[in-house]
C-alpha cells in the first residue's frame, strides 16, 4: 500500500518537474527563435523541411476531405431540401474545426515526428554537444529556426486545407450532384464572417503550431540519447501533441464560438 | 544551386498559403462586400420570433444590410432589433417599414424593408415606427383551431332556432 502511495507520489513529481522542464525549454526556444529572426537562411532551410514537405499531404487530404463532406452534407441536407446551404456547412466545418484541426494533426505526424528524430539523432551523435564546445548556442542554431519555421508553416498549411477543402466541396456539390455554382458559393458567403470563422480559424491554427512545435522540439532535446529513447521521443510527440491539439481545440472552440 | 531551389520552393510555398488565406477571406467570406460601412438604425418588434443576429436585411429581395443586435428595452420590454444597413443605401426614407419575414416555409428568417415615400432620409440612430412582428407558425394553428372551434359551436344555436 505504501509501494503503490510512493509510486503515486514519484509519477507526480516527475510529472511536474517534466512539465517544469518542458517550460523552461520553451522560454530559452523563444529566446532562440527571437535571436535566430536575422538569419534568414537557416529559417528558409527548416520551412522547406517542414512546409514545403507538408504542404503535399495537406493539399491532397484537404481536398478528399472536402469531396467526403460534400458527399455525406449532401446526402443528409437533400432529405431536409436545404441542399443550398451545402456551402456553408463545408466551409464552417473546414474553415472552424477541420482545417485547422487536421492540418495540426497531420503536421504533428509529418513535420513534428520529423523535427523530434532529427533533434534526437543530433543530441545522440552528439552535435548539439559539439556545437556547444565551438560556442554555437544550439537554442539559436538549431532549435530557434525550427520554431520560426513552424510558426509560420502551420496557418498556412491549415488555410491551405481550408481552401482545398471548400474547393472539394465544390467539385462534389457542382459537378456531382449538379447544385447551382451561384448558390454554393452565396450561401457561404453568406454564412461566413471574416472576424468570427476565419480568423479564430487562423487563431487556432496558430495555437496549435506552437503546441506541435513546442512537444516536437522538447521531446527531441530531452530525448534519452539511444536509439530506442529517440524512437519513444517520437511516438511520444505524435500522441502527446495529438492529445494536446484535440483537448485545446475544444478549449478554443469553448471560448471561440461557445458564447461565453 | 540547391540552395536556390529551395529557396525557390518556399516561395511557391509561402504564395500557396497566402493565395489560401486570400481565398478563405474574399471567395468564402465575401469580405471586400457588404462589410463596408454602414450605419445603425433600430426597429421595434413585439415579437421577433426565430430571427438571429446577422441575418439579412432585404428590399425587395436584394439585400442591403445585416441585423447587427437583437435586444430587449428595459423601459417597456419590448424587443428592438438593431439594422446594419450599408452606407450606399443612404436614401431610405423615415417612414420605411420593417417587418420579420421567412425565406420559403421553414426558411431562415430575415427582415424586410418597404420604403415609405418621405424626403427625409434615416440617419444613424433612427427608429423605425412601422413594425410588423414575426408571423408564428403555433399563434396561426391556434387561431385557425379557435376559430374553427367557435363555428362548430354556434352551428347547433342555428339549428335550435330553425327548429323554433
Amino acid at each position: 500500500m505504501i509501494n503503490l502511495i510512493a509510486r503515486l507520489g514519484q509519477w507526480g513529481i516527475s510529472f511536474v518537474s517534466r512539465l517544469g522542464t518542458a517550460v523552461l525549454f520553451l522560454l530559452s526556444a523563444m529566446r532562440g527563435a527571437w535571436h535566430s529572426l536575422p538569419r534568414g537562411s537557416l529559417i528558409i532551410q527548416q520551412l522547406y523541411a517542414i512546409g514545403v514537405l507538408t504542404m503535399v499531404i495537406i493539399l491532397f487530404s484537404g481536398l478528399f476531405v472536402g469531396m467526403v463532406l460534400g458527399l455525406q452534407g449532401y446526402s443528409q441536407l437533400v432529405a431536409f431540401s436545404a441542399e443550398s446551404s451545402l456551402g456553408l456547412v463545408v466551409a464552417l466545418f473546414l474553415v472552424r474545426e477541420l482545417g485547422p484541426v487536421l492540418a495540426a494533426l497531420l503536421f504533428a505526424g509529418r513535420a513534428g515526428s520529423a523535427l523530434t528524430a532529427e533533434i534526437g539523432l543530433m543530441k545522440t551523435t552528439e552535435q548539439l554537444a559539439a556545437m556547444e564546445m565551438m560556442a554555437v548556442d544550439p537554442m539559436i542554431r538549431v532549435i530557434g529556426p525550427r520554431f520560426v519555421a513552424g510558426l509560420i508553416a502551420m496557418p498556412l498549411l491549415a488555410a491551405m486545407m481550408s481552401a482545398i477543402g471548400v474547393v472539394g466541396g465544390y467539385l462534389i456539390g457542382h459537378g456531382q450532384f449538379g447544385l447551382d455554382a451561384g448558390v454554393y458559393w452565396s450561401s457561404m458567403q453568406n454564412g461566413v464572417d471574416l472576424i468570427d470563422d476565419i480568423l479564430n480559424g487562423i487563431i487556432k491554427s496558430i495555437v496549435f503550431g506552437f503546441i506541435v512545435v513546442w512537444v516536437a522540439l522538447f521531446e527531441g532535446y530531452h530525448a534519452v540519447p539511444t536509439a530506442e529513447g529517440v524512437s519513444r521521443a517520437t511516438t511520444r510527440t505524435v500522441v502527446t501533441s495529438s492529445l494536446a491539439i484535440l483537448g485545446g481545440d475544444y478549449i478554443l472552440t469553448a471560448l471561440m464560438f461557445g458564447g461565453f | 544551386m540547391q540552395r536556390k531551389s529551395i529557396e525557390i520552393w518556399v516561395g511557391i510555398f509561402m504564395l500557396v498559403g497566402i493565395a489560401a488565406i486570400v481565398m478563405l477571406a474574399v471567395q468564402v467570406s465575401a469580405a471586400g462586400t457588404g462589410t463596408g460601412k454602414s450605419y445603425r438604425v433600430e426597429a421595434r418588434f413585439d415579437n421577433v420570433g426565430g430571427l438571429n443576429v446577422k441575418a439579412p436585411v432585404m428590399i425587395g429581395g436584394v439585400r442591403v444590410g445585416r441585423v447587427g443586435g437583437i435586444w430587449i428595452d428595459k423601459e417597456d420590454y419590448v424587443a428592438v432589433v438593431g439594422l446594419d444597413i450599408d452606407q450606399q443605401y443612404d436614401t431610405l426614407a423615415v417612414d420605411t417599414g420593417a417587418s420579420i419575414l421567412t425565406s420559403g416555409l421553414l426558411g431562415a428568417q430575415f427582415v424586410g424593408l418597404s420604403p415609405g415615400f418621405s424626403d427625409i432620409y434615416l440617419e444613424q440612430g433612427d427608429t423605425l415606427e412601422l413594425t410588423q412582428s414575426a408571423i408564428q407558425l403555433e399563434s396561426l394553428i391556434s387561431q385557425f383551431m379557435f376559430s374553427q372551434g367557435q363555428d362548430q359551436g354556434q352551428e347547433p344555436e342555428k339549428n335550435n332556432s330553425k327548429d323554433q
